[in-house]
């Protein structure tokens, strides 16, 4: 007896969770991220990251397996031409779903599903940690502080590292553009 | 088919309904330093939408 597919079984049919899946990867390789319920974010995942390494190769057979799903042209075009390659040195995992709070109407739990927009895992860290900081507490206000009690020679420490730490953000950052 | 021999009791009844009871939901701190607001687990943030330092829905 063969294996059921991990999840949630979608719609009425067969036929019927085939369209629901091929509608929601075109919806997502369009826009890029999407809102859904959190059954189809987490059935649409795999389907959607087997048609970006399919994407990846992107010859005639893998464009026409791609097509069996995706009937847009538009969509497959964007997908070999731009998604394809940006994921070049990712292997696996290019989506992210993230619960966010149930629907009003009917109390789903709802999940945005999104394409990783970082280019690697550490920029992508790096990023969570600037945003995280920068929204607390400004760098400059911080370094300004410690300047002040200067005569102490610990903070005086602890704003050199500081330093350090803000130009190898500026640095990643600047790779980052560059790879980009 | 099996079926009830006596009526239920008011009081039977009541009793039983006395148990229907909700549960508070389990919230957290935001582990946005500038947000702090309560929010459940596991959930982009909804007063700020981050999560794990990434905004990802806005916020009403």
């Amino acid at each position: 007896m063969p294996t059921p597919t991990k999840g949630a079984r979608l719609g009425g049919s067969p036929a019927h969770e085939r369209l629901i899946l091929a509608n929601l990867a075109t919806a997502l390789f369009t826009h890029g991220r999407i809102t859904t319920t959190e059954a189809k974010a987490k059935r649409l995942r795999p389907h959607a990251e087997k048609l970006i390494s399919k994407a990846k190769i992107g010859d005639l057979h893998n464009r026409r397996e791609i097509m069996k799903t995706i009937r847009d042209k538009d969509v497959v075009h964007k997908l070999i031409a731009e998604i394809g390659p940006f994921f070049a040195d990712r292997k696996g995992g290019y989506t992210r779903i993230t619960k966010t709070l149930p629907r009003k109407g009917d109390n789903a739990p709802m999940a945005v599903i999104e394409l990783v927009s970082e280019k690697t895992v550490t920029a992508e860290a790096e990023a969570a940690r600037n945003t995280k900081f920068a929204k607390d507490e400004p760098k400059a206000v911080e370094t300004a502080v410690v300047e002040e009690t200067a005569e102490v020679e610990a903070p005086a420490e602890d704003a050199v590292v500081e330093a350090t730490d803000a130009e190898a953000e500026e640095k990643a950052v600047e790779d980052k553009k560059d790879e980009s | 088919m099996a079926v009830p021999k006596r009526k239920m009791s008011r009081s039977n009844t009541r009793a039983r309904r006395a148990q229907w009871k909700t549960s508070a939901v389990n919230l957290q701190e935001c582990s946005n330093k500038a947000c702090r607001k309560p929010k459940p687990q596991h959930v982009a943030c909804p007063s700020c939408g981050q999560y794990d330092g990434r905004q990802v829905v806005q916020p009403a």
